[in-house]
């Protein structure tokens, strides 16, 4: 070959480490979409998600009781599958007014015989009224374990915001209670 | 390189390199990597077509006749995976390896040796592909992932080893993809012929570039994704199980931030090449080069933040779905832009249809109704109705078959006289061509209407009022897969001898890829050829 014609050798060393730079760049970036996802939907309550616990909050405005207004509630609950638990509202359906305190329960029932540890999972629809539904305590705040055969009333305090959307009359609280993942 | 390279060798220069398969295995020269991926991508072409053969027989008749529902939803998703994994990413791959040296007078591409792992990263993961269903043949496993392509969480949490497979072969895949995509822009940026400034690149060149930076912003992220599946199924992480704190829809969110953009992947190299082959038969030169280059970035950047419009049905908010569904429409006026130029360029052209021509009509014609049902699902009001049917299924084969595959045929009927040098049969390839386009449209225009009736994908039973549209489909499945057989026939000749092609194969062409000789030596532009300024 004749190397006098061949065209001087180019450096291709930065621009290939910037492309691989980019893409474990972008690598990261998937990774860094689980929090980022989790915070943008907790701030804005898409998915119908609630915040985690409303006492942790601290920029939540102070709410005065609207009585000019009433807001019907109802509560849901599902069993995820590998759950031999049975569990529902004591009350499906309450009516309140916005910025009024009301704790209400929920009957859980272990069917097996054996010890087992659930989590509840909390989702509000309409999906806009999520960041108001805020709950000051709540069985979902952590795991619970229930004996063979034992059943518990689990409470719920929580607070539907007066500043809660005029164009919203009802919502839904729905829980799904999944088997907790076994400990590490 | 092998030290056997360097002994004597009369005809050193010009072909210095091993000779039988440690030629094929040890090459770095771009033009046997193009026909490697070429070959294996046509290979794997009829892999995925056999298993939806499979699938179309079983949908013949409503009720199961011939396989289980489990292997049934094994099929589907392989098939798709290997549709575009292993069959339409390396033919364009294949197609950037031999074209864009010769196009742009550069010796070879920029990074021979990476070029040559990226090619042999391929076997390996297709293997690891389908193998789950050679290991079920003897016991092991319960078969290929069976959740759809989209490897959805939870299931594809809860599958069985078939997920592993899939997610080690993704991996393997986004290696190579991503190597190629670094080797194409290092190739594109900087070993240009002097004179070719950016905007003077031919535009099959530029639609790679714009394919080659989406690959590697959106594939790192898939990866990323199914490596969080692979770490939930196994490590006892819960980034998509709820009872952990983790979110199902997450994964949607990685996935299509990664499938969306694929689609344009798939497309941006067939929408380059097109201009080429319209203006070499209708005489005239490329209508709009410029308009044409913004509509690929545009389409490139729009593409990366559209991606919710695959599950707006999964409880999105009202702002969330309407930002989605504009964006995603708004990608129509780039893609209006390129059907414009197309048109532009054979307006008034003196046109002739060979094999090439005719498949890029048929390809403008039909890629145009997947734009317009594309518009039609992208409406959120529209799409609760047509969401996961089979009107989906139809609109995605026209964009991808219509628009992929047969995008992908005119290239190789375009430039095999270039590659070969002998001119393919013109009567088997319009023959190809008439078969495919009926058959085609025999398959996938029923599914319109089955989807707008309301049959949903991926489900291998069906109510009895759809059984005539399905038998129908699957008629058509089948002469569409075996009129294939007349394609790879027709190469298989073509390569063996014909005609011989003239350096500038078609009357029309222009460029720098026409002035070189058919076949091209094995080493070209070792001195590189100078653009004269125009102006």
């Amino acid at each position: 070959m004749n190397e006098a014609t061949l065209p001087p050798p180019r450096k291709h060393g930065r621009l290939v480490v910037r492309l691989l730079l980019l893409a474990v760049g972008f690598f990261a970036f998937g990774f860094a979409l689980v929090p980022l996802y989790d915070t943008f939907c907790e701030a804005v309550g898409f998915n119908g998600k609630t915040l985690r616990d409303a006492t942790q909050a601290k920029d939540l405005p102070p709410s005065a009781v609207d009585y000019s207004r009433k807001l019907g509630v109802q509560f849901t609950s599902t069993l995820m599958p590998g759950l031999p638990w049975e569990i529902r509202p004591l009350e499906p359906a309450i009516e309140l007014h916005p910025g009024e305190l009301r704790t209400t329960r929920f009957l859980v029932r272990n069917l097996s015989d054996q010890t087992i540890v659930g989590q509840a999972v909390p989702s509000v629809s309409p999906t806009v009224a999520a960041r108001s539904f805020q709950k000051l305590d709540c069985f979902c705040f952590t795991q619970q374990t229930l004996a063979p055969g034992e059943s518990r009333e689990m409470a719920l305090t929580f607070v539907v915001d007066s500043g809660i959307s005029k164009d919203i009359s009802e919502l839904t609280l729905a829980y799904a209670f999944f088997p907790a993942p076994p400990k590490p | 390189m092998n030290t056997a390279t360097h002994t004597l060798d009369p005809h050193a220069g010009h072909a210095h390199h091993p000779t039988g398969l440690m030629r094929w295995l040890t090459t770095t020269n771009h033009k046997d990597i193009g026909t490697m991926y070429l070959t294996f991508s046509l290979l794997m072409f009829f892999v995925g077509g056999a298993m939806i053969l499979a699938v179309r027989a079983e949908l013949f008749q409503p009720g199961l006749q011939l396989m289980k529902p489990e292997f049934f939803n094994q099929l589907i998703g392989v098939h798709a995976l290997v549709m575009i994994f292993a069959a339409l990413m390396p033919a364009a791959t294949g197609f950037a390896n031999w074209m864009i040296p010769l196009m742009i007078g550069a010796p070879d591409m920029a990074l021979p040796r990476l070029n040559n792992w990226g090619f042999w990263l391929l076997p390996p993961a297709a293997l690891l592909l389908t193998m789950p269903f050679i290991l079920a043949l003897f016991g092991i496993g319960d078969g290929a992932v069976a959740t759809g392509w989209t490897l959805y969480a939870p299931l594809s949490v809860q599958g069985g080893i078939g997920v592993d497979f899939a997610i080690f072969s993704i991996h393997i895949l986004g290696i190579s993809s991503i190597m190629g995509s670094i080797n194409i822009i290092a190739t594109l940026l900087n070993m240009r012929a002097p004179g070719m400034t950016l905007m003077k690149m031919p535009l099959f060149c530029w639609g790679w570039l714009v394919t080659a930076v989406l690959l590697i912003i959106t594939l790192p992220v898939l990866a990323g994704g199914v490596t969080m599946l692979l770490t939930d199924r196994h490590f006892g992480t819960h980034f998509f199980d709820a009872a952990g704190g983790g979110d199902p829809i997450l994964f949607q969110h990685l996935f299509w931030f990664f499938g969306h953009p694929e689609v344009y992947i798939l497309l941006l190299p067939v929408w380059g090449l097109m201009p080429h082959v319209l203006s070499t038969f209708t005489r005239k030169p490329i209508y709009g080069h410029t308009a044409q280059v913004y509509g690929f970035i545009a389409i490139g950047v729009l593409g990366l933040i559209v991606w919710a419009h695959h599950f707006m049905t999964a409880g999105l908010p009202v702002p969330a779905l309407l930002y989605f569904m504009y964006s995603t429409m708004a990608i129509s006026l780039p893609l209006a832009v390129l059907f414009f130029c197309w048109i532009a360029t054979m307006w008034r052209g003196a046109m002739s249809f060979e094999t090439p021509m005719l498949f890029a009509v048929g390809f403008i014609v039909l890629f145009g109704i997947a734009g317009l049902t594309g518009l039609v699902l992208a409406d959120v009001a529209a799409d609760a109705q047509y969401h996961h049917s089979y009107f989906v299924v139809a609109h995605f084969h026209y964009a991808l078959f219509a628009g992929g595959i047969m995008g992908v045929m005119t290239g190789v009927y375009y430039w095999l006289p270039k590659w070969t040098g002998h001119m393919y049969s013109e009567r088997l390839g319009k023959l190809h061509f008439w078969l495919t386009v009926v058959s085609f449209n025999l398959t996938f225009m029923p599914q319109f209407f089955l989807g707008l009736a309301g049959m949903p994908r991926r489900i291998p039973d069906y109510a009895l009022q759809f059984t005539e549209f399905n038998a129908i489909s699957t008629v058509g499945a089948f002469v569409l897969g075996l009129s294939q057989l007349l394609f790879a026939w027709n190469i298989w000749r073509c390569v063996k001898g014909g005609d011989k092609a003239t350096d500038q194969v078609w009357e029309g062409t222009s460029g720098l890829e026409w002035e070189l000789s058919s076949p091209p030596p094995y080493h070209s532009w070792d001195t590189q050829p100078v653009i004269k300024s125009s102006t």
